[in-house]
């Protein structure tokens, strides 16, 4: 088990495709990391530079505190777990497991052991004589992490490795994957481009966006804590609502976006962040998550409040995601959550409250966060 | 619905007419090879001879070298075939899955040699041959069909179709490239090795041209050139020639019938060489 430094790791196709531009992560030991971002962020680039598999074109990569950027893939000391499974379909499952140890020439008995003893963990004991083609994706998936599992490598990578299931199975393996980062203790690079997988499974999140990370957190802190608009827009389902607007300075600050209008609350040092922004466009961000029905939700006090008009609920079963427009003004929908207890019709005119804790601002020109 | 039913009918019979088309001459042949009557061009054509023998059979056996050419035959046959699936999938991995400089240019040019009729080599061929000493031996017999670019073509085109994913798992798990190619990609392969061999087999089995100018002596004849001898100027033993005629294409018809699922999925896969 290892940790596994990325210091401005680069990579360039050709001569002026910039795949990767400037990577700095530090995974630490037995953590489990998440790359995640949209198609053609650079994540899955970048876990490949970390299994070698692609060429470091500048910067630097530590596993274990050794420098590995010239070092080939077979001595890295990793194993991973790829997205179409990739096993050998003429080898049985106790071969695509064995194969590895054998290549390194380790003795029969213990190559019987370790096979054996993953087997047990996926749950694979009875399949050990088939071949690939004869089984399940969810049990194909489970050999390739089993085949990953014998080696007992200093780091695992695993690269989409639950997009090609369906849905059910895919939270299935989900929680299975943990269990076993919790089991083995090892450090686990995981890539996806589902935010939801990304969440309940990392220990620590790197988001990416067109080959610059954008954030390295933890789960809730990305969440609560986006350092720019893509963050914010990208961790959350459904996703943080945005409302272009100004900030304009009469008797108090206030953000003014059509018929939107509050003032700027003082705690949390709100003010003092937004001053520097009056007479500026500025990006308003709220949660669908973190609204609520003031005539429903008395309890909460310190709000700010707006006037909504739903145009279309879709209730989910525990609680409803509404769509809706700022009255006055027809503009993109935006989106709150409610319990599925309270029900909305098209058109009904709500009010809404936010709590100020959870007030967020972008810069309009830098997306980056303000307050 | 009796539309559909006439056109049916109109689709089996041009099938049906095909296959007589194609099998009738094979079935003539075999028909003159049992008859034991030397003249074998009466009229109307009987199919069915109305004396039995197995006597050309032996005959071939008997008073011609058949042993040595069907030797000759086997061994470059063999040889060939061999050496057709191991060089065309190494170059085929090698143009599939390896990066080195050149590579593009090398493969168009390959690719281009095979505008050249083969006629046009001939020549070429012998004269390289006969300044090596190799004219009527069986080196000289072998060398130029030890791969073909068509081979080449085809494996590179199968290799293509691995995943890329298996290659770098292998990478992974630690195998060398010659060993990825031979522990992971040959095994994956087996249909398209299995057309090769197919093609290379029939193809050296059947091979009449080049032997026939690379030969001057009938010991090194092969089957297609000794059976050609037997049309000499002034008479043609036609049940001796068909006898011996059969015999040849024994091998290729059963490999055809083993092989069959293979010989199609090449043909689908390659799309060349008929």
């Amino acid at each position: 088990m290892a940790n596994v430094e990325l210091q401005q790791l680069k990579k360039v196709y050709g001569k002026d495709v910039v795949a990767i531009k400037g990577a700095d992560v530090t995974i630490k030991d037995k953590e489990f990391v998440v790359l995640v971002g949209p198609s053609g962020c650079g994540k899955s680039t970048l876990l490949r530079m970390i299994a070698g598999l692609e060429e470091i074109s500048g910067g630097e990569l530590f596993i274990d505190g050794d420098k590995v950027n010239d070092v080939s893939p077979k001595d890295r000391d990793i194993a991973m777990v790829f997205q179409n499974y990739a096993l050998y379909p003429h080898m049985t499952v106790f071969e695509n497991m064995a194969f590895g140890l054998k290549l390194r020439k380790y003795p029969k008995t213990e190559i019987k052991q370790r096979v054996e003893d993953a087997a047990k963990i996926l749950g694979l004991t009875e399949y050990l004589d088939r071949r690939p083609k004869e089984m399940s994706g969810g049990q194909r998936q489970r050999v390739a992490i089993g085949r990953a599992l014998v080696r007992q490598p200093k780091v695992f990578l695993f690269d989409e490795p639950l997009s090609n299931l369906d849905a059910k199975l895919r939270v299935q393996m989900r929680i299975e994957i943990k269990r076993l980062h919790q089991q083995l203790q090892a450090t686990m690079i995981y890539v996806t481009h589902d935010q939801i997988e990304a969440m309940t499974m990392g220990d620590k999140i790197v988001v990416l966006k067109d080959g610059y990370v954008q954030q390295v957190d933890s789960p809730m802190n990305l969440f609560n804590n986006p350092a720019n608009k893509f963050v914010a827009g990208f961790i959350g389902s459904p996703s943080m609502n945005f409302l272009e607007g100004k900030i304009e300075k009469n008797d108090e600050l206030e953000f003014v976006a059509g018929s939107v209008r509050f003032g700027i609350p003082d705690q949390l040092g709100l003010q003092e962040k937004l001053n520097p922004f009056v007479g500026k466009g500025i990006i308003f961000g709220f949660r669908p998550e973190y609204l609520y029905d003031k005539s429903k939700e008395t309890s909460k006090q310190l709000s700010v409040d707006m006037n909504i008009i739903v145009d279309v609920t879709e209730p989910v079963g525990s609680e409803a995601y509404n769509y809706f427009h700022f009255s006055g003004k027809e503009e993109i929908t935006f989106c709150f959550r409610s319990s599925s207890a309270y029900e909305y019709q098209a058109g009904q005119e709500v009010v809404v409250g936010l709590d100020i804790d959870r007030l967020r601002f972008f810069d309009i020109d830098t997306e980056n966060r303000i307050a | 619905m009796k539309k559909i039913k006439l056109q049916k009918l109109l689709f089996y019979g041009v099938l049906l007419l095909m296959t007589f088309i194609y099998i009738g001459p094979f079935l003539f042949s075999l028909s003159i090879s049992f008859n034991a009557e030397q003249d074998v061009f009466s009229w109307p054509i009987k199919l069915i001879p109305d004396e039995w023998t197995l006597d050309n059979y032996q005959r071939v056996w008997r008073d011609l070298p058949f042993g040595q050419w069907l030797f000759n035959s086997i061994a470059i046959t063999i040889v060939q075939t061999i050496t057709n699936v191991f060089f065309a999938s190494l170059a085929g991995f090698a143009f599939a899955r390896l990066e080195f400089p050149g590579k593009n240019i090398i493969f168009a040019v390959l690719l281009g040699s095979l505008m050249i009729p083969g006629i046009i080599l001939l020549v070429p061929k012998f004269i390289i041959l006969n300044e090596f000493y190799l004219i009527n031996t069986y080196a000289g017999l072998m060398l130029p069909g030890l791969v073909t670019v068509v081979n080449i073509f085809l494996m590179k085109q199968f290799f293509e179709t691995i995943p890329k994913d298996l290659e770098e798992a292998a990478l992974i798990d630690g195998c060398s490239y010659f060993r990825i190619f031979w522990q992971i990609f040959l095994p994956v392969s087996k249909p398209a090795l299995a057309a090769v061999a197919i093609y290379t087999f029939q193809g050296s089995w059947n091979e009449f041209m080049w032997p026939v100018i690379v030969t001057t002596t009938r010991d090194m004849f092969t089957l297609p050139v000794g059976m050609a001898f037997l049309k000499n100027e002034f008479s043609v033993q036609w049940p001796l020639l068909m006898a011996g005629t059969i015999l040849i294409s024994l091998p290729t018809l059963a490999i055809f019938l083993f092989f069959q699922k293979y010989f199609v999925q090449g043909v689908a896969s390659a799309g060349l060489k008929g």
